[in-house]
């Protein structure tokens, strides 16, 4: 029964870890400018975590497949100091693990979303609501009109609460259901929520953000390749969770122009 | 004494001016009109439904407008609901099931009339699920789910109201559920026109309410068979 154990321990092993050697299932395309620097950290913790997760299954074979039949009962050797020191070790060396891989993350995650955005940023509004995103440009005036949630009117497309009657410069505000962006431009997203919390995630712009009610959250990133992709929402929010979505769609700078013009034609 | 017979001469023949060959089959008149409006009125702006594919392939020809203010030729104004406010007389209750129909990401009608306590059917057309919520403040308000294929919803309101309703998860989606005390209504066309029959002799309150404009109301007395043109001028703002 011991070899046995040891042959489905190390196949399992085997297939699970020649899984991700092959990218089998892996990330999508990463179409970000600040993408590399993700992935590489989850390389190197796919990395350093495999190689315990390998060297340990294998240890436990080796130990299943020699000593797993032996009946009679004998210890084979008990850890220096018993029990205690043996748990103690494994969870200073676990710990030290895990926040080593939490320090180095951080300092990856920080340089995405705590750097300053670019001065040139394409600047983008966000609103996402039950069970919707909309995008909000600033027109041809280059300023966004002031929000009003209490003129938040989803009958006349006002989702921004914008006051377009008294506010001239939420006139021209191009509001929008998709979000399209020009390649190779630096972004910054302004996130609001209406109603409860919500996210943004696009896998393939390695971008996680949660919205939350009442804070203002910006968010920036650069599109490298054209494309289009899809949005949802990550954090459970109502019955209609499951149909929250958008979509990116990244364009040539002269096809985005374009597409500004006719969308701030229909406003 | 003259005077008195040039002015009954003179009703006679305004009354001999106003009223169309048509002639109700029971002793009942008629009050028909125009909607229309004056000033700027807000733009129809196409929807993008990209965010459910089924309804922007459905659409990708000629997107859905807004509706709020769905105006025609010549200032008409479609959507207009006219109804008798005050005076009602010879009402009838609505017993005949009032359908809905959620197709294509849109409520059709977008505003629908319904008497109170009348039936009300509710059908989800579409391949995919819709959320009916009707924002009700003087009825209860409730929020149902109804997935592709899911049997209708039948339901009635018992109160009057002027009910907006929402579809939780397509924001575009709103239309509005007016539930009347009276089985004198309309719902004004693409041409603006109304057309209230059957309406017994007596002193009426005529209202129009537009869902942006507001309400507009007119005092029509009825005699005989006779129709009475009202016709109802809203303000129109661009915001």
């Amino acid at each position: 029964m011991g070899k046995l154990f040891a042959v489905v321990v190390t196949v399992i092993t085997v297939v699970s870890t020649a899984i991700f050697i092959t990218h089998t299932w892996w990330l999508p395309v990463d179409i970000s400018a600040h993408g590399h620097a993700i992935d590489h950290q989850l390389s190197e913790t796919m990395l350093s975590s495999g190689v315990l997760f390998v060297l340990s299954q294998l240890a436990l074979a080796v130990f299943a497949w020699r000593y797993g039949d032996r009946k009679d009962g004998r210890q084979v050797k008990t850890f220096p100091g018993g029990a205690t020191p043996m748990v103690v070790l494994a969870a200073i060396l676990v710990g030290a693990e895990i926040l080593t891989l939490t320090f180095v993350g951080s300092k990856v995650w920080a340089g995405i979303y705590q750097t300053p955005p670019d001065p040139n940023s394409l600047n983008i509004d966000v609103q996402a609501e039950q069970f919707a995103f909309y995008f909000r440009y600033a027109g041809a005036d280059g300023k966004f009109g002031a929000v009003h949630p209490e003129l938040i009117n989803e009958a006349n497309e006002n989702f921004f609460g914008l006051d377009p009657a008294h506010d001239t410069t939420a006139r021209d505000d191009i509001v929008v259901p998709s979000l399209v962006i020009p390649v190779n431009r630096p972004i910054l997203l302004t996130l609001r929520a209406k109603d409860v919390n919500h996210a943004f995630y696009v896998p393939e712009l390695r971008i996680q953000q949660d919205f939350v009610p009442g804070l203002v959250i910006p968010l920036h990133f650069t599109a490298t390749q054209t494309g289009k992709h899809e949005i949802v929402c990550t954090q459970l929010c109502g019955l209609g969770h499951y149909n929250m979505r958008a979509y990116v769609e990244v364009l040539p700078q002269a096809q985005f122009d374009q597409w500004l013009k006719e969308k701030a034609a229909q406003q | 004494m003259r005077t008195a017979y040039i002015a009954v001469f003179a009703m006679m023949a305004l009354g001999t001016s106003v009223t169309t060959v048509r002639v109700a089959p029971s002793a009942a008149g008629t009050v028909s009109g125009k909607v229309t409006y004056t000033g700027t009125p807000p733009k129809m702006k196409p929807i993008d439904m990209a965010k459910e594919p089924n309804c922007a392939k459905e659409h990708a020809a000629a997107p859905v407008l807004t509706e709020n203010v769905v105006t025609g030729p010549g200032n008409s104004l479609r959507w207009v609901v006219v109804y008798v406010s005050a005076g009602d007389e010879g009402s009838t209750p609505g017993t005949e099931p009032v359908r809905l129909d959620q197709k294509g990401c849109q409520y059709i009608p977008h505003v629908l009339v319904v008497q109170q306590d009348q039936p009300l059917d509710i059908y989800n057309d579409d391949p995919h699920a819709h959320n009916i919520h009707p924002l009700a403040k003087v009825n209860p308000e409730w929020n149902r789910s109804q997935p592709a294929g899911a049997p209708p919803i039948h339901t009635k309101w018992e109160k009057p109201e002027f009910i907006p309703v929402k579809c939780n998860v397509h924001p575009w989606m709103h239309g509005w559920h007016i539930v009347v005390a009276t089985s004198h209504y309309a719902v004004t066309g693409e041409d603006g026109q109304f057309s209230l029959k059957g309406l017994p002799p007596g002193k009426y309150t005529l209202t129009a309410w537009q869902e942006q404009f507001g309400t507009l109301s007119q005092d029509v007395t009825i005699t005989g068979t006779e129709t009475k043109a009202v016709n109802f001028v809203f303000k129109a703002t661009p915001y």
